[in-house]
């Protein structure tokens, strides 16, 4: 009974971990069609920001939850500004430009921090669960991942901005014939979607610290994420962070990681010789 | 203060450029130097092991040429940067043996990085030391292995922990050949003591969450945990471990931690403490050789940032051995220098006692086992004069002198 619940948890855990990692490269490629090659590095600075900031002080939540977010959604502003705005409408450009920004970034990051850098400790600590220990840190994850959909999702539906952020994506000539700054609409897009990476990138730091080169080893499962799920950010991102997240972990408490690791790449090629378009794209057309 | 004079400073500017200049006809004219080459990862995803390899490698040649040199001449150190790439490697160890015309190479990390360079040396009789803790299993006339193997490092570690602990091992390890035929040498070594790997898993080297795992080891009950991770996603392990409160629960043992001196650093207090690790060499060893060495390294280097692991004092050890043979030898010709060096020599190095065996021209030395706490490895306990009995159960180069091989020591 315990190790059920213990496996269960560490199955949402998982899924709210792919939710975590993709939904800021499903704002940036499902809204904007903009291949986010640096998707990793953009992690990898927020959890730079964490361990820099601690180690000056600062508070590890403060860090986590604010500093983060700010600081890499500022560097995505940058971004967009310099290279990103240049490359709409152009798929293949954007995937060898963010390509290289990812090399650069890794080179520069290590040319400051050097190739190691020392972690923060995970906070909060264990709790148990009959026999089982667990660490609380899930907890925090899987909050995380539902409070980060339900803003994204919020902020859609319900704001101005939702609403001409959504039109400018479906419609962006028509939305600027109505008087939209679609400029400053995609610069904000991406930055946001830069933010809720680094926000990512902060709440991996404590779990497996941080390496300049780190970026690469999540890169694969969160465009796997973002395909598989298809356009619409939120209904796609948690179907298939959902489908993906349990079959991994299901295989992993079964067989082990690298079954478990054969299983997410299986399942996502079985879907999408299925269902090209992502889940979305056939199922839950209408949803946001 | 002398007083420094536009005269003063033409002269000793002038002369100095003078000398310089020349200097590169007057080391020619005399015969050359002797040259030494050094192939390690200065860049790349093992820089963090390279960097530290090659300073204390550059340090060694500092302190021969200090001490006036090798048979009248300076040591000059050939240093290419192989960036973590087999390409390079292979093209790099070419250039020292056909064109740089090196008489000797300290370097290579990884296996697969030695075994790329150790063919090609061995083919143009260019003289190698291999100074990496590495799976076992070299068979090569022209290499020197000084870095431990299983047989002197996870023989030790399981019957200590079995002891202390109990019989039951959960066996974690990284998936590629280091990982299996550890998790192998693990697995024989439990059962040999009369203990049981309750199981063993492989985890790719960019799994970095490891929460599934955890969860397993609870369920499976073991009395330690022995870990042959390896890499920085690896490092996650710890952590989550941690972080899941089992660090009071199941102890962990692991090969592979502090190897290239940055784990250590890298995972915090809380999370390193208690884990026991065992190598050749660790910074606390306690003799004067020891002593001095680190002195000398922190005065050489005193904003490094590593800790001095078996992998660098290794190094260090090639150097100074080899530098030896050659002063022993008057000659720096591999056959003579092989001679000296397995004659049954005793060297007294920062790690202690070092002799090199004839069979396998592997190093037999002191090996320790060590406890993480606060950052630093506390020995517990040494085990002088380890053979590298894994090795020589395939290996005899003094029946077979013309091996060239790397042996898979079948379990």
């Amino acid at each position: 009974m315990d190790y059920t619940l213990v496996i269960a948890l560490e199955m949402v855990r998982a899924i709210a971990w792919l939710v975590l990692l993709s939904s800021g490269l499903a704002i940036i490629f499902g809204m904007m069609r903009i291949i986010n090659f640096a998707h990793g590095e953009f992690l990898m600075l927020g959890g730079y920001t964490v361990v820099i900031s601690t180690g000056h002080g600062v508070n590890e939540w403060v860090a986590m939850l604010v500093l983060a977010p700010i600081v890499v959604g500022i560097f995505g502003v940058i971004v967009e500004r310099l290279v990103i705005q240049r490359l709409y409408g152009r798929i293949l450009d954007s995937l060898l430009a963010t390509w290289g920004l990812s090399m650069l970034m890794i080179g520069g990051v290590t040319m400051i921090f050097g190739n190691s850098v020392t972690g923060v400790a995970t906070p909060l600590g264990g709790m148990s669960i009959g026999a089982y220990q667990v660490p609380r840190y899930n907890f925090v994850l899987i909050f995380a991942a539902i409070a980060l959909l339900l803003i994204i999702w919020a902020v859609l539906k319900f704001t101005k901005a939702g609403l001409i952020a959504r039109a400018t994506m479906q419609n962006p000539d028509m939305s600027e014939a109505l008087g939209i700054p679609t400029r400053w609409v995609y610069m904000a897009t991406f930055g946001i979607g830069s933010a809720v990476t680094g926000f990512a990138g902060a709440l991996l730091a404590p779990m497996t610290g941080v390496v300049p080169t780190m970026g690469v080893n999540f890169i694969a499962q969160s465009f796997i994420t973002v395909i598989t799920g298809g356009a619409s950010i939120i209904t796609g991102t948690l179907a298939a962070a959902g489908l993906l997240g349990s079959i991994s972990q299901g295989m992993t408490f079964l067989t082990g990681p690298v079954y478990g690791d054969a299983a997410l790449l299986l399942a996502a090629l079985v879907l999408l010789r299925l269902l090209p378009q992502g889940i979305t794209g056939r199922i839950f057309k209408k949803s946001l | 203060m002398t007083k420094f004079s536009r005269r003063s400073f033409l002269r000793s500017t002038g002369m100095a450029g003078a000398a310089a200049l020349a200097a590169p006809l007057v080391a020619r004219a005399a015969g050359d130097t002797i040259k030494i080459g050094g192939l390690h990862d200065l860049s790349g995803a093992l820089d963090s092991v390279g960097v530290p390899m090659n300073q204390v490698f550059k340090l060694a040649i500092d302190e021969i040429n200090e001490a006036g040199g090798l048979l009248g001449k300076m040591v000059e150190p050939v240093i290419y940067d192989p960036q973590s790439n087999m390409s390079l490697y292979s093209q790099y160890a070419t250039q020292m043996a056909l064109k740089d015309r090196v008489d000797v190479v300290m370097g290579g990390i990884t296996s697969a990085s030695r075994e790329t360079i150790r063919p090609i040396f061995h083919r143009y009789k260019t003289f190698y030391f291999y100074n990496t803790q590495y799976e076992g299993g070299v068979c090569d006339r022209n290499e020197i292995t000084l870095g431990t193997t299983p047989a002197q490092t996870v023989a030790r570690l399981i019957p200590y922990g079995m002891k202390l602990y109990g019989k039951k091992v959960y066996t974690i390890a990284a998936d590629y050949n280091y990982g299996h035929i550890t998790a192998a040498w693990v697995k024989r070594y439990v059962e040999e003591n009369g203990g049981e790997v309750v199981e063993t898993e492989f985890f790719p080297l960019d799994v970095a969450q490891f929460g599934a795992t955890i969860s397993k080891i609870q369920g499976a009950k073991p009395d330690f945990v022995l870990s042959a991770l390896v890499g920085t996603s690896h490092l996650g392990f710890y952590r989550q471990w941690a972080a899941s409160g089992m660090k009071s629960e199941i102890p962990v043992m692991s090969t592979v931690l502090g190897a290239g001196g940055s784990d250590q650093l890298i995972l915090t207090a809380e999370e390193g403490n208690g884990i026991t690790a065992s190598f050749g060499y660790f910074e606390e060893i306690d003799n004067p050789t020891n002593k001095a060495f680190l002195a000398k390294v922190a005065a050489a280097y005193p904003d490094k940032d590593w800790v001095m692991s078996e992998i660098s004092e290794v190094t260090y050890e090639g150097v100074k051995m080899w530098a030896d043979a050659v002063a022993d030898a008057g000659t720096t010709d591999r056959d003579a220098l092989l001679e000296v060096l397995t004659s049954g020599k005793t060297y007294d190095m920062p790690a202690g006692k070092v002799k090199i065996d004839p069979k396998t021209q592997h190093a037999i030395r002191d090996v320790y086992i060590a406890e993480l706490q606060d950052q630093i490895f506390n020995i517990l306990e040494s085990y002088p004069n380890s053979p590298p009995a894994d090795t020589q159960m395939v290996c005899d180069l003094v029946a077979n002198p013309d091996s060239n091989q790397h042996f898979e020591i079948s379990l």
